[in-house]
C-alpha cells in the first residue's frame, strides 16, 4: 500500500499545502515541515505563531517542543497565541489539524481534543523509541497503515500521560477514537510498555469530526530510514493519501 | 494607590494522579515523616489588582481561573481577595 521506505515521494495528485506553527519555544517545527517538503514532496510553510491566517492552508501542523517554555502547564499559554484562532477556525471548516507532542498538548489546552496530558506516572522526562499499535486504520492520519499494526516511533516527554473521565474513554473507545496505544513490540499491551502511565495506554486520538488529531510520540523524527526504522514516515503518507482520495 | 492582592490555589482534582505528591511523601517518608498520610502538590498564584472592588475583583479573578490558570478538566481552584495597604 505504502511506498517502500526511502523511495521518491510522488509528486502527482492533490497538493497537500502544510503550515507548521512556530510558537516561541518549538523544537520539532523544523523536522514536520522536512518531513512533508522533502520526504513528501509536499508545499510547507513554517508560520510564525503571531500571525492570523490560514487560509490556504489544507494541513496544519502543531509540532513539539515546549511553546512559551511549557509555563503554567504545557500549552496553557500556546492557547492563546493569535494563531489559535485561526487554526480553530480551520479546524471548524474541516481542515486537518496535527498535534504533535507539544501540539497534542495545545489542542487539548485548547479544548480542539478532549482529555489531559500530564505528568508522566514516574515523573521523569522519557526520550526513547516506544512501540505503537494502530487502533484504528480508517482515519486520515492512519490510512497507509494496517489496524493492529505496530509502529516504532521516538517519544520525547514530561508530560505525556493521557487522562480523561472514564465516561470520555469509554466514548472514544467506542466510536473508534482512540487511534494508537503504548504496546510491545508485537502489540500486546501490558503496564510496563504503557511508559508514561497514560489512561489505557492511550497515545493518540482524533476528535469527532475525523479531522483533528492529537498524539504524543513523534513520527516526524523518525519518517526516513537514514534516522531510524523511517515508520514514522506512514502517518503523513496517509494524510497525502487522503488528499488524493479526496481529490 | 491602594490595591489589592488576589491569591489563586490551583490543584489537581482527587481522582486524579500526582506523582509529584507521591515523591514528596516518600521523601518525607524516609525523612521519618510516617505520620503524613499523602502529600499533593498544587500551584499558588498571586495576583497584584488594581482598584478596590472585592466583588467585582473576584468575578473576574474566577474567570481568569476558567480561562487560563486552571484547567478544570484535572484540576480546581480557589481564590481569596485581600485589600492591600
Amino acid at each position: 500500500m505504502t511506498a517502500a521506505p526511502g523511495a521518491p515521494a510522488p509528486r502527482s495528485g492533490a497538493a497537500m499545502r502544510t503550515a507548521v506553527v512556530v510558537f516561541p519555544g518549538s523544537n520539532s517545527d523544523h523536522e514536520a515541515w522536512h518531513v512533508v517538503r522533502n520526504v513528501l514532496g509536499q508545499p510547507a510553510e513554517r508560520v510564525w505563531h503571531k500571525e492570523t491566517a490560514l487560509d490556504k492552508f489544507d494541513v496544519v501542523i502543531l509540532p513539539g517542543g515546549f511553546a512559551h517554555g511549557d509555563y503554567l502547564r504545557a500549552g496553557a499559554i500556546a492557547r492563546f497565541s493569535p494563531i489559535m484562532s485561526a487554526v480553530e477556525k480551520h479546524a471548524s471548516r474541516g481542515g486537518v489539524v496535527l498535534g504533535i507532542c507539544n501540539g497534542f498538548q495545545v489542542l487539548t489546552e485548547a479544548g480542539l481534543l478532549p482529555g489531559a496530558l500530564m505528568r508522566n506516572k514516574d515523573i521523569a522526562f522519557i526520550s526513547r523509541d516506544v512501540w505503537l499499535r494502530v487502533e484504528n486504520e480508517k482515519t486520515r492520519l492512519t490510512m497507509a497503515c494496517r489496524r493492529g499494526e505496530v509502529l516504532r516511533t521516538p517519544i520525547a516527554h514530561g508530560e505525556g500521560r493521557y487522562v480523561g473521565d472514564p465516561a470520555l474513554l469509554d466514548g472514544l473507545e467506542k466510536e473508534g477514537r482512540v487511534l494508537f496505544r503504548y504496546c510491545g513490540p508485537d502489540g500486546a499491551l501490558d503496564d510496563r510498555f504503557n511508559v508514561n502511565g497514560s489512561e489505557r495506554a492511550i497515545a493518540g486520538i482524533v476528535n469527532e469530526q475525523g479531522n483533528v488529531f492529537g498524539l504524543m510520540p513523534h513520527p516526524e523524527r523518525d519518517a526516513e530510514p537514514v534516522v531510524g526504522l523511517g515508520q514514522g514516515r506512514r502517518l503523513f503518507e496517509s494524510l497525502l493519501a487522503s488528499f488524493r482520495e479526496a481529490a | 494607590m491602594k490595591g489589592m492582592k488576589a491569591l489563586v490555589y490551583v490543584t489537581l482534582k482527587p481522582s486524579v494522579l500526582d506523582p509529584q505528591g507521591k515523591a514528596v511523601l516518600h521523601a518525607l517518608h524516609a525523612l521519618g515523616y510516617e505520620e503524613v498520610g499523602d502529600a499533593r502538590v498544587g500551584k499558588l498564584i498571586e495576583l497584584s489588582l488594581t482598584g478596590q472592588d472585592k466583588d467585582g475583583a473576584g468575578k473576574r479573578v474566577a474567570r481568569m481561573c476558567e480561562t487560563l490558570l486552571a484547567n478544570t478538566v484535572i484540576e480546581s481552584y480557589r481564590y481569596e481577595i485581600l485589600e492591600e495597604r
